[in-house]
């Protein structure tokens, strides 16, 4: 594929809101996970939140969207000058020329849920102040930013569970090297809400204890929330040597089961094997590897499998989740910043909670950070439903 | 580049439409429109197991899948799948909310795996053993045209076939209440980059601030008005005709979808 620009980027979870934050946190191999003190929910688990999302308001015209979910989208656009590179980029290009790609898991079912409490005792009517189609309909986040950024072009919300976030930048560069638009504003927003919280409860994949990826003694996922956006480009005649580029996407499917990893990665071999032919990239040419890794007995065993398979046991990888939680549809476009700011800082993020690492796990689990220049980056995201998206990113110079 | 492909096969299921050449004599008049609840087939590509825990989401979205690239003569497991929809199972996301209403909080592991918007896409790779990418979108009441325009894009940019499944199923009450879709109806079309025998037509897709087509028929109309999958009408009954011509399909607030047809016949 045509290489793509990542004019400007941003991210926030419970790790920080904006990337400095954020990049102050890993190399501080400091976690944001806490034990779940979320809503009314009652589980053995820990979650990531993300402060100052329930005190975040929507401009007063746009106030049909207000919900969690929204509030957290809001919130990670008014960090790092993102608002205003959009407004730079949609003046630049023209506002129909510049396309908007979020993806979301459960969007804001939030809402529903609690209006599922507040039926009429007499009727079973749901309130009438609730709104379905602004907060809990999948498309409501993709909505929302495309009004707040005032932006006119093709716009969609893209939910393949927790590789949604992902997948948008593979849709995005599609769309931009058709022809049809100049510019992407892609990312993915997911919130903390009951039905995840009690859903991954119930399939036995949260962990009581903050989430370990790699580790012998894992035992599940904790659930985070996050948003993370970013500007794709073509890349100008005077490409900065700082910059951060899009240089592959690939994408596949177990066709395995609706829950579970396909034993061996298959899927996840496939979606990397495609990034790195899209990328024309040998597996020698990349650094370091953002893994999924939620924490999972399946999916650690089998993610780890996919990478020694194709890159040996000697690339560097890790896992953020031990430091974010999973954030589930936001984590394609979350750990997408993350690499860029391993690209950006040469920093390879260290694992944070795992203590023992699983010696089945034969793929190089890094704990510690290390600070070596990061030139490509691969990112795996894959969800339920057996979907897989693996990115590449690089450094310009 | 050109947002064209061609063609090659159509499914179809929804109230009073039970598959593209039954819907097809009623788009160009040849039988009259009679609205009847919408019959699901059983997804007997699907392991038993598999079967059991499917909702009418994976049914219609199954049905009409496999309907499009049988007429296409396509193989399954190989062409790439678009999956567009305003809402995933809504049945599925009723039992979740009101489990979570109650003071138990009891989710069923199965219902929370087959809550995800891409369970449809989940279930058409484990039935067809398909390991090709695929995309899954909301756009609200623009699901149709989004998930157009991206098959549009995968076939041009990526040179490969891609079939598309848009598809809808109603909440029951309360939510049914906020949003009213009445019953489900999904539309498939499989896409290719070069001509392949039985192509039905060329289509190339631009955007425009035209207004979008409606319906002659006022129930056909209604059909389109009420479930966001159906907003492929305009196009199915151009393509219903056999002949060029032109449809314009509803879209965003600020843009519709612009059709050319090239009949192949």
């Amino acid at each position: 594929m045509t290489p793509l620009l990542l004019s400007q980027f941003t991210a926030s979870s419970c790790i920080g809101l904006g990337v400095k934050a954020m990049l102050t946190t890993l190399i501080e191999q400091r976690s944001g996970l806490k034990p779940c003190d979320f809503e009314t929910v009652n589980i053995d688990t820990h979650i990531g939140e993300v402060p100052g999302v329930d005190a975040q308001r929507l401009p007063a015209k746009l106030q049909i969207f207000d919900c969690r979910n929204n509030r957290l989208a809001e919130l990670a656009l008014q960090q790092d000058g993102f608002l205003e590179s959009v407004q730079a980029a949609a003046s630049r290009f023209g506002s129909r020329r510049v396309g908007v790609f979020v993806g979301t898991s459960t969007a804001g079912i939030l809402q529903t849920e609690l209006a599922y409490r507040a039926r009429d005792p007499e009727s079973g009517a749901l309130p009438t102040s609730f709104e379905y189609g602004t907060t809990h309909n999948t498309f409501s986040v993709a909505d929302y930013v495309r009004q707040r950024c005032r932006l006119q072009g093709p716009a969609v919300a893209h939910s393949s569970a927790c590789a949604s976030s992902a997948k948008v930048f593979g849709s995005a560069q599609r769309m931009i090297q058709a022809g049809l638009i100049d510019a992407a504003l892609v990312g993915g927003t997911d919130s903390l809400c009951l039905t995840t919280l009690y859903g991954f409860h119930s399939l036995q994949l949260s962990s009581p204890a903050p989430c370990r990826p790699f580790d012998v003694a894992r035992d599940g996922i904790s659930i985070g929330e996050a948003a993370a956006f970013a500007l794709l480009e073509r890349l100008p005649g005077n490409l900065d040597a700082g910059s951060v580029l899009l240089l592959g996407v690939g994408e596949s499917s177990d066709a395995y089961h609706m829950s579970a990893p396909h034993p061996e990665g298959l899927g996840a071999k496939r979606a990397m094997l495609a990034a790195l032919s899209a990328a024309s990239l040998e597996p020698g040419g990349i650094d370091y590897i953002n893994l999924h890794g939620t924490g999972t007995p399946s999916n650690d065993r089998s993610e780890s499998q996919a990478v020694t398979g194709i890159f040996g046991p000697s690339t560097p990888c890790s896992s953020t989740k031990g430091a974010t939680g999973h954030t589930l549809g936001a984590a394609g476009a979350l750990e997408a910043i993350i690499s860029a700011l391993s690209i950006k800082n040469g920093l390879m993020p260290g694992g944070v909670h795992t203590t023992r690492i699983d010696p089945a796990l034969t793929a190089l689990y890094i704990k510690e950070n290390r600070r070596a220049p990061v030139r490509r980056v691969l990112s795996n995201s894959f969800g339920f439903g057996g979907t897989n998206c693996s990115l590449i990113f690089g450094a310009a110079g | 580049m050109k947002l064209s492909a061609y063609l090659g096969g159509i499914g179809v299921l929804g109230p009073g439409l039970s598959n593209w050449p039954q819907a097809a004599a009623v788009l160009t008049g040849r039988q009259p429109y009679v609205p009847a609840a919408t019959v699901l087939p059983t997804p007997a590509l699907l392991p038993a197991a598999e079967r059991r825990r499917t909702g009418r989401v994976v049914k219609v979205a199954l049905g009409v899948a496999l309907e499009a690239t049988s007429n296409a003569g396509a193989d399954a497991a190989q062409v790439a799948s678009v999956f567009a929809s305003s809402g995933s199972d809504g049945h599925v996301c009723h039992e979740i909310c009101q489990a979570l209403a109650l003071p138990t909080r009891e989710v069923s592991p199965t219902r929370f795996s087959n809550s995800v918007h891409n369970v449809a896409a989940g279930y058409w790779s484990i039935a067809t053993g398909s390991q090709a990418p695929s995309s899954v979108l909301c756009a609200f009441d623009a699901s149709f045209a989004a998930g157009l325009l991206e098959s549009l894009t995968q076939t041009c940019v990526d040179g490969r076939a891609v079939l598309l499944v848009a598809y809808d199923t109603e909440y029951p009450p309360p939510l049914y209440f906020k949003r009213p879709i009445p019953d489900a109806l999904g539309v498939a079309m499989v896409f290719t980059p070069e001509k392949t025998m039985g192509a039905l037509a060329r289509i190339e897709a631009t955007l425009t601030d035209e207004a979008c087509d409606l319906m002659a028929d006022p129930q056909l109309e209604a059909l389109r008005l009420a479930i966001p999958a159906a907003r492929a009408l305009p196009l199915l009954r151009r393509l219903a005709a056999g002949a060029s011509g032109r449809a314009i399909l509803d879209y965003l607030d600020v843009s519709r979808i612009a059709v050319q047809i090239e009949s192949c016949s």
